[in-house]
């Protein structure tokens, strides 16, 4: 069946995927969100204000940028950047935390929650604590910090506590296991911010709402400066948020091929990539039923990345839905092509990309060569790279 | 008749209430696995748990969520705690159920996963991730073989759909006492023993109440109200000392401690 937009259902279904598998004491906070959500999506006041902060505090419309030099070096499709990295707070992350901080304000709730892997979403829920007065704690594993220190800094700065997660493999999967605890602590006064298109419904489908600015910019952008839509578009993909809010409202835009990038890592051995799309099965993790790198006994396995934000064993459940519809391909970038690409785009554009995004830039490049000069790829740059330059140092430097 | 549902038939009749044991399964090893639930049951323990570890035990405190990373440390499979169990359970005179994540379940298969526990001498499964919504498959696959499926209810269920789990449940309904993880807890909410109350008189099926209980003043305050006590991470911190005390020790210590919480039911 081709892909259709009108997930999720009202179990929080995306054809098989997805769906909510968490202990009950869970169930009666996601029912709440899920019924203040509804209210929220069709009332034009919600809108009216998330849309101003939009423009005004995060910075939206943010460009689609022609970069010329890069295209030039890949000799082939013109590439464009969704300048994402432009965003207040430095990546797409801050999309949808304003917009649940503006629920959990209407919920009535004063605390928030949330858990971060490259700590982008933590500096953007510490951000939209800070403006609108909530409390705010973030989860982190003891991995990341280490790994993107500047970013624990801002928290802190913002008026956030960061809690180190040291269980397990003290990354972004940690994290979320140690947020959701403390989620059942507290769930009658505390709204838990999750930061990807992964967990329990109505997550899932929250943060592709607010996520899908994104998309609906690109698209309209691209009418105005190419008279046309792209050809191709490009995003990385950890849990999946800045790629799920960009080809969104591409779905049935069917002649716009869709391609996301999950992290190759060092190999394609288990335990080297975080590619549950490209070498997973479905299975459940943190609520949800979706591809993951599981072994045969269902216990997540450790995955690696060179970026924090991709480093996950778990992705959205409606990419796997766009998996197995063929609508979205899934393919992945290895470490050091995405170090590559880092730096070429770097060096050409003058632009410092996310870790993250440098995974969906260094596909585009290689698309792009096999294309003609006269087709378009369109490259969401979901975040800037500035917290990446310490270790990117410690890792070419070793 | 499953055999739960024997089992609280003939608590009922004598007017006793259960005291259940939970066990991380693997920690630090099966041999001492075994050895534990025979000193449970040996004690007078109603029937038992058995934890299935998980990586990713979301509704679950230090002292199990530990238990289960040292477990998996080890690198156990579910096809040797099974072994283990089907071993362990001829001698055992009470039923035992496993504690198991729905990620394992359905990685298993469902129904193959319901054969194999009953194989082994598992009377029933308790899934905390699988709330009643998501129930339909693993219920009618469990209803049809005698399995019992035990679902949980908790202070924040609301009323109609505390009795929509109860309607749903077999075996016995699990009352988690507290808004949160496991993990034993000095106070319980005052609250409890009417929820309890309430939700006792509006279905037939067993009550039994977990989550924060440790003492005997807990057992004793508890017992009344419902047909059963669950008694899991002060179980678990104790057996944890096997990796560094005599084994015969930390057992006994084991043993007299749900021993105390036996003889406060009364």
């Amino acid at each position: 069946m081709p892909a259709s937009s009108s997930v999720p259902n009202s179990a929080g279904r995306f054809g098989d995927f997805g769906g909510r598998y968490v202990p009950e004491t869970l169930i009666r906070a996601l029912d709440e969100l899920s019924a203040e959500y509804a209210k929220a999506r069709v009332d034009p006041a919600f809108q009216a204000e998330l849309d101003d902060l939009l423009h005004h505090y995060v910075g939206r419309p943010s460009p689609l940028y022609h970069a010329r030099r890069l295209s030039q070096e890949c000799g082939g499709a013109q590439i464009y950047l969704k300048r994402e990295d432009l965003n207040h707070t430095g990546a797409h992350k801050i999309n949808n935390t304003l917009g649940q901080a503006l629920l959990t304000i209407r919920m009535g709730k004063k605390r928030v929650i949330a858990e971060t892997g490259a700590g982008q979403h933590g500096v953007a829920t510490a951000t939209a604590c800070a403006r609108f007065g909530l409390d705010c704690v973030v989860f982190m594993g003891e991995e990341d910090i280490r790994r993107q220190a500047p970013n624990v800094f801002s928290m802190k700065l913002l008026g956030a506590e960061v809690r180190p997660v040291t269980t397990g493999s003290r990354t972004l999967r940690d994290a979320i296991n140690e947020a959701m605890r403390e989620w059942m602590n507290s769930v009658e006064t505390t709204h838990y911010i999750l930061g990807s298109v992964v967990g329990p419904h109505p997550f899932p489908v929250i943060v592709r709402d607010f996520q899908a600015v994104i998309g609906r910019e690109t698209i309209e952008q691209s009418r105005q400066q190419l008279g046309r839509l792209p050809s191709l578009v490009v995003a990385c993909v950890g849990g999946g948020s800045n790629a799920a809010g960009m080809f969104y409202p591409f779905v049935e835009h069917t002649g716009v091929e869709l391609v996301g990038v999950e992290a190759g890592g060092r190999s394609s051995q288990p335990g080297d990539h975080a590619s549950p799309l490209s070498y997973g099965q479905p299975g459940v993790l943190h609520g949800s039923y979706s591809y993951v790198m599981q072994d045969e006994d269902g216990q997540t396995c450790d995955v690696h990345s060179v970026s924090a934000g991709l480093d996950y064993p778990g992705v959205g459940p409606e990419h796997s839905y766009w998996k197995d519809a063929g609508r979205v391909s899934y393919t992945c970038c290895r470490d050091n092509d995405a170090l590559a690409a880092f730096n070429s785009l770097a060096r050409t554009e003058g632009i410092l990309p996310a870790l993250e995004s440098s995974h969906a830039v260094a596909k585009a490049m290689e698309l792009a060569r096999s294309r003609p000069e006269t087709d378009t790829i369109v490259v969401c740059l979901s975040g800037r790279g500035d917290k990446d330059a310490a270790e990117i140092a410690r890792l070419t430097a070793s | 008749m499953p055999v739960i549902d024997q089992l609280f038939a003939s608590l009922r009749a004598q007017r006793r209430k259960a005291l259940m044991p939970f066990v991380t399964a693997g920690d630090p090893d099966l041999e001492f696995t075994a050895a534990v639930l025979a000193e449970l049951v040996a004690r007078g323990s109603s029937l038992c748990e058995v934890g299935i570890p998980y990586s990713d035990p979301i509704a679950d405190g230090p002292v199990i969520q530990a238990s289960y990373t040292r477990a998996l440390a080890h690198k156990i499979k579910l096809a040797q705690i099974l072994e283990m169990l089907a071993a362990v359970t001829p001698r055992l005179t009470v039923p035992t159920v496993t504690m198991v994540s729905y990620a394992i379940i359905l990685r298993h298969g469902l129904a193959r996963y319901v054969a194999d526990a009953q194989r082994a001498g598992v009377a029933g499964a308790i899934v905390p991730d699988l709330p009643v919504e998501e129930t339909a498959e693993l219920s009618a696959i469990c209803r049809k073989a005698d399995f019992s499926l035990v679902q949980l209810v908790t202070p924040l269920t609301p009323r109609d759909r505390a009795l929509k789990i109860a309607a749903s449940s077999t075996g016995f309904l699990y009352y988690v006492s507290v808004t949160g993880i496991t993990g034993e807890r000095t106070e319980l909410p005052q609250s409890l023993i009417d929820s309890v109350g309430w939700l006792r008189e509006q279905t037939p099926l067993p009550i039994c109440i977990g989550f924060g209980i440790s003492t005997p003043e807990h057992v004793k305050k508890l017992a009344p109200a419902a047909d059963g006590l669950i008694v899991g991470s002060a179980v678990v911190r104790r057996m944890a000392q096997a990796s560094t005390k005599p084994r015969d020790a930390v057992l006994r210590d084991v043993g007299d401690y749900v021993e105390s919480l036996i003889k406060a039911l009364a």
